[in-house]
């Protein structure tokens, strides 16, 4: 009898291959978030001119899992006269939403790892000719795990916080969309691997084509916008403990928290990765055409967008719920129409 | 393949849909449509128009129905309340009429859909570029249709100050 | 693989629905959710007739009704708050003033 193989059953080695690629995309990004955990902590320490989680592990590194282990022993609570099953799915939209936006964004060249698999695999989990959209449409169902999370808790402190978290959310997508516009009418296309490959080469032999260069109004904005729909400080008045209890997620405990925090962290990633790919060039650097080490220019840049994020944290005072509004409304949103008004006019005129 | 994922996403558009018709507690209603319109989203892809499904997600279910969630949670409504007594006959009489027109509407398509022979989608890859093509969308949006686009505009602009108005407090 | 006369059931099952719980349901809100129900079956009719015929002018159509269903969601919610306002219920039964 002839031997059976995989390739009977439908599976060949590139379907492996790819099913391999989501799993380790999942994994990186729930370690990412653990790490953020331990960053985060450190980084505010030293600022704050102390030393921060030094007993579990070598220099603090496993007092994430410490934390998980201990919020996952806590008692789930569950108050009474909620309802009881959007009290559930908030959580589970947060974190979905989360992870599902990260699916488009392309973090590597095609690599064959060194020769392992018959044909080169595209570091990404999916490549759809509207990505940037995507991870737009992704971002706007986001809200409603807040809002979800706020409602069906049925307290005051999370009913509101919830309301001001989401309208937050709302108001900062707009000069988010408009930013991304402008990237997309500089590179032709919505695919974000090839907006990342149009930054490909350099001026003048040392300076990299990055569309950082190009808008920076753009990159302000999109940063900007970005951090305010993650609910970061100085953007993050619905979580701020001495105004709302604790917001939105006043009512919820231990793994549910923990899944909260997980979505922000793993928002925070998404928000990062897209400024990578979409204004520093992605994976794009010195060799990693030849080397294949383009992800670890992409993690590297990645990285210290995540860095920014956590200093501005600990250093930037809070802003007030009408300021915050305010300045999304009359300031960022004016600017992001004339930055995509002005890319346009240049386009055209520039060719 | 394909036709078992028509029927999931057609199955949960339809189930979704009966949920919001019939609930009685209005945010599961919204919930029950977000879903509805996130099966449709899935039913664009299938039909080669990926742009319609992303603009469906960001402004169907991301604005729409957020305002729809905003306005819910500000009245305040739980649970719809029992509804009243209806006055006699006539009210229900006009009812039970509204509903058998539109199960005789479903019926009549369904019918008449049969009664036509099965036409299939082409299968062309031209064809298929053609309509799932974002630069083709756009070059049609803002040549040929370009006068509706901007009186589309205008509307957005009215109905959004009238709706500030009417929404209003008296002061 | 699914035909055109599939889509066009579907969608005519949707506007059935949506158009049985405009007349069924005593509710403003859920009367403006069955109305966005019946926007949504006219949508996936346009985008599967255009798909057929093989042009980008269905969904073109399709964009323009999703903005009309956001202007007239809009109003329609703020005429909802000013009545809720008045009667403190949204029963549709309640304002009835201007009937005969």
């Amino acid at each position: 009898m002839s031997e059976l193989t995989l390739a009977d059953f439908g599976i060949s080695q590139a379907l492996i291959a790819r099913l391999v690629l989501i799993f380790v995309v999942f994994q990186a990004l729930v370690l990412t978030s653990a790490f953020m955990v331990w960053m985060e902590r450190k980084v505010c320490a030293y600022i704050q001119d102390r030393e921060g989680p030094n007993r579990v592990g070598p220099a603090g590194l496993l007092q994430p899992f410490a934390d998980v282990i201990k919020l996952v022993f806590k008692e789930d609570l569950r108050p009474k006269a909620a309802d009881a099953l959007l009290f559930a799915i908030a959580p589970i939209i947060s974190t979905a939403t989360a992870f599902a936006a990260f699916s488009v964004v392309p973090f590597g060249n095609e690599t064959t790892l060194f020769g392992l698999l018959s044909e080169p695999l595209r570091l990404e989990v999916t490549d759809v000719n509207v990505a940037v959209l995507v991870v737009f449409a992704v971002a706007s169902m986001g809200v409603y795990g807040i809002v979800l999370a706020g409602w069906s808790s049925n307290s005051k402190y999370s009913l509101l916080g919830g309301l001001r978290s989401s309208a937050q959310m709302i108001s900062y997508e707009l000069s988010y969309g408009l930013a991304l516009a402008s990237v997309i009418l500089l590179a032709g296309s919505m695919s974000l691997r090839e907006v990342v490959m149009n930054q490909s080469g350099y001026w003048w032999g040392f300076i990299p084509k990055w569309y950082v260069f190009l808008q920076p109004l753009g990159f302000f904005i999109y940063m900007t916008a970005g951090v305010a729909e993650t609910n970061r400080a100085p953007f993050d008045f619905p979580e701020a403990e001495q105004e709302l209890v604790a917001g939105y997620h006043t009512e919820y405990s231990s793994m549910s928290f923990a899944l909260f925090f997980m979505a922000e962290y793993i928002n925070m990633v998404t928000v990062s990765a897209l400024a990578t790919s979409l204004y520093l060039g992605g994976w794009l650097g010195p060799f990693s055409e030849r080397f294949g080490v383009g992800w670890i220019y992409f993690m590297a840049k990645v990285l210290l967008i995540l860095f920014f994020y956590v200093w501005m944290r600990w250093t930037l005072p809070r802003y007030r719920y009408d300021q915050l509004m305010e300045f999304g409304w009359k300031w960022l949103l004016p600017m992001a129409v004339l930055n995509l008004i002005a890319t346009a006019a240049l386009v055209i005129w520039l060719g | 393949m394909e036709q078992f994922a028509f029927y999931v996403l057609a199955g949960v558009t339809i189930l979704a849909s009966l949920g919001v018709v019939s609930s009685r507690v209005p945010m599961h209603s919204v919930m029950l449509l977000i879903v509805s319109f996130g099966a449709l989203a899935g039913l664009y892809v299938m039909l080669d128009a990926p742009f319609t499904a992303v603009t469906q997600i960001i402004v169907y279910a991301g604005a729409i129905m957020v305002l729809f969630l905003f306005v819910v949670m500000l009245l305040n409504q739980h649970r719809e309340d029992e509804p009243e007594v209806m006055p006699a006959s006539l009210l229900r009489r006009n009812l039970r009429a509204g509903v058998l027109l539109s199960v005789l509407l479903a019926i009549e398509v369904a019918w008449g859909l049969s009664q036509v022979g099965l036409r299939s989608f082409g299968t062309d890859p031209g064809e298929i570029s053609a309509v799932s093509s974002v630069a083709q969308i756009g070059l049609a949006l803002f040549t040929t249709h370009s006068f509706a686009f901007e009186v589309t505009s205008v509307l957005i602009l009215v109905s959004m100050v009238g709706a500030v108005v009417i929404a209003r407090r008296e002061h | 693989m699914p035909t055109l006369n599939h889509f066009l059931i579907l969608s005519g099952m949707l506007f059935a629905i949506g158009t049985a719980g405009v007349f069924l349901r005593r509710n403003l809100i859920t009367i403006l959710l069955s109305i966005e129900i019946m926007l949504n079956a006219v949508n996936i009719t346009f985008v599967a007739v255009g798909r057929y015929r093989g042009t980008v002018d269905g969904q073109i159509i399709t964009f323009f009704v999703m903005t009309v269903a956001a202007a007239e969601a809009a109003v329609g919610l703020a005429l909802v708050i000013a009545l809720f306002r008045h009667r403190e219920t949204l029963s549709p039964d309640a304002f009835t003033s201007l009937k005969w």
